[in-house]
C-alpha cells in the first residue's frame, strides 16, 4: 500500500514538474519571439511568403466550409421556426450564428489541423535533422527566420480568412433559405439588419486574432521542442492539433463571457 | 585556439562528458574518436555554444562560450563553420540559399554579385559542378549533401572548422573524397578544425592530432604515430576496430 502511495506521489511529483519545465519552455519562447521581433529586416519577406501560404493555402477549404455551415444553418432554422415565429428570424439567426460563433469557430478549427499540424511537423522536422542548430550556428537567430514569420503571418490572415468565412456562410445561407423556405430578399435582409449590432463584426474579428494566436503559438512551441525523431515529431504534430482546437473552444467559451455578458 | 577545461555534462542519469580536457592549437586539424554514443557530437555542440556545460568551461578565441551574451556569441559563431553529421541543409531552399546562409557578413550577404560567386567559388572548392547551386537538397545524394554542408560552413571564411561525422554513411570511395578534401580545406584556408569521426582511417589522413574519447573521457591524445604506437588498452581496442571485446 505504502509503496503504491509512493508511486502515486512519484508521478503526481513528475508531472507537476514537467508541467512547470513546459511553462518555463513556453516562456522562453515568448522571450525569444519578442527578441525576433527586433530582426524586422529578416523577418518581413518572410511573413510575406508564410501569409501567402496560409491565405492563398486554406481559401478553397475554409470557402467551402463556411458555405455548408451557412446553408445548413438556414435550413434548420426554417426547419425550426416555420409556422411559429416570423420568418425573417432565419434572417437574423444565420447572420448572428455565422458572425459570432461559426466563422470563427469553424476556421479556427479548421487551421489548428491544417496550419498547426504543418507548422509543428515542419519546425519539429527541423529540430530532429539539426536544421535549428544549423541556422543557430551560422550565428542566426531561429526566431526571426522562422518562428516571427509564422506567428505574423497567421495573427494577420486568420482574421482575413474569418472575414471571408462570415461573407461567404451568410451568402450560403441566403441562397439556401430562399431555395428551401417561403422567404424573400427583403425577409432575409431585414431578419439580419434587425438585430445586428457593429460590435459583432468586431467580436468576429477579436475571435479570430485569439484563434490564430493559439494556432500559431502552441504549433511553433510543440514544433520548436520536438524530440527523439519521428516519432517526436509525430507527437508534436498530434499534440499542437489537440492542444491547439482544445484551446479554441476555451478562449470561445471565456472571450463570450468576457465580451457579450457584461 | 580552442581550450575544454573540465567539461562535464550529463543528460538525466547519464554522464556524457566527464571531466574533459582538450587544447586544440591554432592551425591544427584534431581528429576526435570514438565509438557511437561517447560524447563527441556533444562536445563539439558545446564548442559552438548549442550546448551549456554542467561543469568546466569551453574557451574560443580566449572567450568563455558559455558566458557569452547573445551578440557576442553571434560573432563568435559567424568564426566557427560547423558542418553537420546528415548535412543539416535547409530542405525549403536550393544549394545555392544553403551556402548563402553561411554568409555571417550582412554587407556579403547581401550584395547578389558577392554571393553568386561565393557559392560558386565554395562549390567549386568541394568539388561539385556549377548547376548544382539550383538543385534543392532532397535531388543530393549522401555525399552530395555532405558537400554542400561543407560548402555552407566555409562559406563565411571561418578560422575554425567543426565537422561532425563527416563521412558516416558514406561508401569508401566517397569516405576518402572526402577525407582528401577535409585535408586540403584545412591546408589551404589555415583553419583549425575539429573532426569528430569513428573512422580511424580518415582520422589518420587528416588530422595532426588525433584524441580518443571513451565513456565521456579522453583517454589518449597524440600525433598519428604516437597514436598508432600507443599501449593505452582502448586505444589498441579501438584500432582494431573490436570495442565490444576484451581490450587486446
Amino acid at each position: 500500500m505504502s509503496s503504491l502511495v509512493k508511486r502515486l506521489q512519484h508521478k503526481t511529483g513528475r508531472s507537476v514538474l514537467d508541467a512547470l519545465a513546459a511553462v518555463g519552455r513556453f516562456a522562453a519562447l515568448m522571450v525569444e519571439l519578442g527578441r525576433g521581433l527586433t530582426e524586422w529586416r529578416v523577418w518581413i519577406p518572410r511573413a510575406f511568403d508564410e501569409a501567402w501560404k496560409v491565405g492563398m493555402g486554406s481559401l478553397f477549404i475554409v470557402l467551402l466550409i463556411s458555405s455548408f455551415a451557412g446553408g445548413v444553418t438556414a435550413l434548420q432554422a426554417g426547419y425550426q421556426f416555420t409556422g411559429s415565429i416570423p420568418i425573417y428570424v432565419v434572417g437574423s439567426l444565420v447572420t448572428e450564428s455565422v458572425v459570432l460563433e461559426l466563422g470563427p469557430v469553424l476556421v479556427g478549427l479548421i487551421l489548428a489541423g491544417r496550419i498547426g499540424a504543418a507548422y509543428a511537423a515542419e519546425l519539429g522536422t527541423m529540430r530532429v535533422t539539426e536544421q535549428i542548430d544549423a541556422l543557430e550556428s551560422l550565428g542566426r537567430s531561429p526566431s526571426s527566420y522562422l518562428l516571427v514569420p509564422r506567428v505574423v503571418a497567421c495573427l494577420v490572415m486568420i482574421p482575413v480568412l474569418v472575414v471571408f468565412a462570415d461573407v461567404v456562410a451568410v451568402l450560403a445561407g441566403w441562397i439556401a433559405a430562399k431555395q428551401a423556405l417561403p422567404i424573400t430578399d427583403q425577409d432575409f435582409v431585414y431578419g439580419a439588419r434587425i438585430f445586428w449590432r457593429p460590435f459583432d463584426a468586431s467580436y468576429s474579428l477579436i475571435k479570430a486574432f485569439f484563434f490564430a494566436a493559439a494556432i500559431s503559438l502552441i504549433s511553433c512551441y510543440r514544433g520548436y521542442t520536438t524530440k527523439q525523431g519521428a516519432e517526436g515529431v509525430g507527437r508534436s504534430t498530434t499534440g499542437a492539433v489537440v492542444t491547439a482546437s482544445v484551446l479554441i473552444l476555451l478562449l470561445d467559451l471565456v472571450l463570450a463571457k468576457l465580451l457579450l455578458t457584461s | 585556439m580552442i581550450e575544454i577545461r573540465n567539461l562535464a555534462k550529463r543528460f538525466g542519469a547519464q554522464v556524457v562528458l566527464d571531466d574533459v580536457t582538450l587544447t586544440v592549437n591554432e592551425g591544427e586539424t584534431m581528429a576526435l574518436l570514438g565509438p557511437s554514443g561517447t560524447g563527441k557530437s556533444v562536445l563539439l555542440k558545446h564548442i559552438i555554444g548549442l550546448m551549456r556545460p554542467d561543469k568546466g568551461e569551453v574557451i574560443v578565441d580566449g572567450l568563455n562560450v558559455a558566458r557569452l551574451k547573445r551578440k557576442e556569441l553571434a560573432a563568435l559563431r559567424s568564426t566557427i563553420g560547423y558542418v553537420f553529421q546528415n548535412g543539416a541543409l535547409f530542405d525549403s531552399m536550393d544549394v545555392h540559399e544553403n551556402i548563402r546562409l553561411g554568409l555571417t557578413n550582412p554587407e556579403q550577404y547581401g550584395d547578389e554579385e558577392y554571393v553568386e560567386a561565393r557559392v560558386q567559388e565554395c562549390l567549386k572548392i568541394v568539388n561539385l559542378a556549377p548547376e548544382v547551386a539550383r538543385k534543392m537538397p532532397a535531388d543530393l545524394s549522401g555525399g552530395m549533401r555532405k558537400r554542400v554542408g561543407i560548402a555552407r560552413a566555409i562559406a563565411g571564411k571561418p578560422k575554425y572548422l567543426l565537422y561532425d561525422e563527416p563521412t558516416s554513411g558514406l561508401d569508401p570511395v566517397n569516405s576518402d573524397i572526402i577525407d582528401t578534401m577535409v585535408k586540403r580545406l584545412d591546408e589551404e584556408l589555415g583553419v583549425t578544425s575539429i573532426m569528430v569521426t569513428h573512422d580511424v582511417r580518415g582520422a589518420f589522413r587528416t588530422a595532426d592530432r588525433i584524441a580518443l574519447l571513451t565513456s565521456g573521457k579522453i583517454v589518449a591524445i597524440g600525433t598519428p604515430e604516437e597514436f598508432k604506437e600507443s599501449t593505452v588498452p582502448e586505444v589498441r581496442a579501438f584500432l582494431e576496430r573490436d570495442f565490444d571485446n576484451e581490450p587486446i
